[in-house]
């Protein structure tokens, strides 16, 4: 699921002789932006801690027997009663440690958010590729729910789903793939249009290759730069969309707290002058999504075959 | 023309009956609705009286069309939370979120083009490259979290606003209006502004792209040429060219702001619809839910109507006939 965001985390490899490849050449590219390099390192750490929170974090936030409800609502700073932590980002009405409600809330922000867009490519992709190859009805037809759709706000369309299907993370993610699919499908329609009037398709229509292997071998692949694209914006998207959702209270359940819901706890107690409940969750949201857009920014440049060198 | 405003018209009655259909299936199809309109101590007997009375026995293709047939007389049943027409409940609260609404819309008029001027005119200059990386911010920032730092900082650090709801209001025509008082428009500001704040980026991008594209104009060269001053250059000549994109930009994004308006009044606890909708989800009130999915949508559906042949009449380069 990381995978997604991930994309291109291996920056450079030193030991190998260096000869000019494209995905060398790509990496030195994006390199050039600080701001992105900057990013990117910081989207890394985030998914570290992400996934390292069950033996980094310095409390387990969900087990009830650690959280002391006189350590409820203290200060950033603040010790814990028996001395044992410090609660460096303070503690919310339970008494559970903000820092490690924090990394937590990320993993279920990160895999509720990349999923998801995850599950909109592969279903928006595969749709646009068949409107492409297909033409025709099939692609006026695929492409006529496209244009209905992004025709609706994002919001809306989540709200529908959600008021049809009712609370849970799963109808979480379906409303994300249902708010998103359709992104993908009129991008990679838009590239494959292009690709599939190439002589490569043409030698494999040729060869009478299945037309499964033609959509995902030979079509796909080529259709990939701009999907990259869209998809690391997505990915943010997704995760913010989420966050909006679960703020409102109908996304993920209070067991299983996403930063939405935290900056959502923590909202009540805001206007009695205790920020750091929503604050702290607030800012790694912020954190998270501006560093995933600095990311797709740059690969936007990068693989724009328009801007290439 | 008539017959190109036929055909939108006929679109847009396809499109309206394509929602009513997904909201129906969606809301009523999905869920039991048995188990929530009638309560669980009943009886057999009554059970199924009651779902005689309430047609679900149906099949449900003749439930739909009762329910279309209720809705075309604005009957869109009753809310089960306040024992009131679900449609009179959100009209009741729509002047509060068309007032928020419209604030946003202005507002991001009011900030946006001057700003996105600046940076046209000027691209290169240290303020633009703010603009610019802020209007970035701008779009990619999830409203309530900025909702979230507003109170933080104008109502809690500061005090200068109050974080909730609409002030005082005036009656005007039978709904209240806050923008009339000086205590209503101080509720307003913040909500109006955190709504406002994706349009404005919209907007600053909008109009920098528009000035960049029209200064290298012929008509601009020359106007520059005849020595008119820049003054009259930028808001005569190039201004009046850029406006055309901007405003239809804006109408379009009416109803997202309409849409995303749940987010801001739940924030900022506004009376409106948005906060109805948010409430209703939460204790499956589907009478109200139905309402007010159908109403945003065919609001919609109008907005895009209306901003299309608004389009067709301003620029006479879009063809008609080509359609």
């Amino acid at each position: 699921m990381s995978a997604v965001v991930g994309q291109g985390a291996p920056i450079e490899d030193p030991a190998k002789v260096k000869v000019e490849t494209p995905f060398r050449r790509f990496c030195s590219e994006f390199a050039e932006s600080k701001l992105a390099l900057g990013g990117l390192i910081v989207i890394s750490i985030i998914i570290v801690v992400a996934i390292l929170a069950p033996f980094i974090s310095p409390q387990d936030p969900y087990d009830l027997a650690v959280l002391d409800i006189m350590d409820g609502r203290l200060e950033p700073g603040a010790q814990s009663g028996d001395g044992a932590i410090t609660y460096w980002l303070g503690t919310d009405d339970q008494g559970r440690d903000m820092l490690s409600g924090i990394m937590y809330g990320l993993r279920i922000s990160l895999t509720v958010g990349a999923g998801s867009a995850f599950i909109a490519c592969m279903v928006g992709a595969s749709l646009g590729l068949a409107a492409a190859y297909a033409g025709g009805k099939t692609d006026s037809i695929i492409m006529r729910i496209v244009d209905l759709q992004l025709s609706f706000p994002s919001i809306l369309v989540a709200l529908m789903i959600l008021a049809f299907l009712g609370k849970s993370v799963t109808n979480v993610v379906i409303a994300i793939v249902v708010v998103e699919w359709a992104y993908y499908a009129r991008t990679v329609r838009g590239t494959a249009l292009v690709e599939r009037r190439r002589e490569y398709i043409e030698a494999a229509e040729c060869l009478a290759l299945p037309r499964y292997r033609i959509l995902f071998r030979h079509l796909l692949p080529n259709c990939l730069p701009p999907l990259i694209v869209i998809g690391t914006m997505q990915v943010a998207r997704a995760i913010a969309l989420e966050a909006t959702l679960s703020f409102l209270g109908l996304g993920v359940p209070i067991t299983e707290p996403s930063l939405g819901l935290l900056i959502a706890n923590g909202y009540e107690y805001m206007l009695s002058g205790k920020y750091w409940i929503s604050f702290y969750p607030g800012i790694a949201l912020l954190v998270t999504i501006v560093a995933i857009n600095l990311v797709g920014d740059q690969l936007r440049d990068v693989l724009n075959p328009r801007l290439q060198k | 023309m008539s017959v190109y405003l036929l055909r939108r018209l006929i679109q847009a009655a396809g499109v309206v009956l394509a929602m009513s259909i997904i909201v129906f299936v969606g809301v009523f199809a999905i869920g039991d609705p048995v188990e929530i309109l009638i309560s669980p101590d009943a009886d057999q007997m009554e059970r199924e009286r009651a779902i005689a009375a309430l047609g679900l026995d149906l099949p449900l293709w003749q439930q739909y069309l009762i329910f279309l047939g209720k809705a075309v007389q604005g009957d869109l049943g009753r809310s089960f939370v306040f024992n009131e027409p679900a449609l009179e409940l959100i009209l009741q609260r729509m002047p509060a979120t068309l007032e928020l609404a419209f604030a946003a819309t202005f507002g991001a008029i009011l900030i946006g083009l001057p700003l996105g001027l600046y940076a046209g005119l000027k691209p290169n200059s240290l303020a633009s490259k703010g603009i610019m990386a802020g209007s970035i911010l701008g779009f990619s920032l999830p409203t309530f979290w900025v909702g979230l730092m507003l109170i933080m900082v104008f109502a809690v650090q500061l005090g200068w606003l109050p974080s909730t709801g609409r002030g005082e209001t005036v009656e005007i025509l039978g709904t209240r209006w806050s923008f009339l008082t000086w205590d209503g428009l101080t509720h307003l500001a913040m909500p109006a502004l955190n709504l406002a704040l994706f349009k404005i980026s919209l907007v600053i991008r909008l109009t920098r792209a528009g000035v960049r594209e029209t200064m290298l104009m012929d008509y601009v060269k020359f106007a520059r040429a005849k020595g008119l001053s820049p003054f009259r250059v930028t808001f005569v000549h190039v201004f009046k060219n850029i406006l055309i994109p901007v405003v239809t930009v804006t109408g379009l994004e009416f109803g997202s702001t309409i849409a995303f308006s749940v987010v801001t009044e739940s924030i900022f606890a506004w009376p409106g619809m948005g906060k109805l909708i948010i409430d209703s989800i939460n204790v499956l009130d589907r009478p109200v839910i139905v309402a007010y999915l159908m109403i945003v949508v065919l609001m919609f559906i109008t907005i895009n109507l209306v901003v299309d042949l608004m389009y067709s009449v301003l620029d006479p380069r879009v063809r008609l006939d080509s359609k």
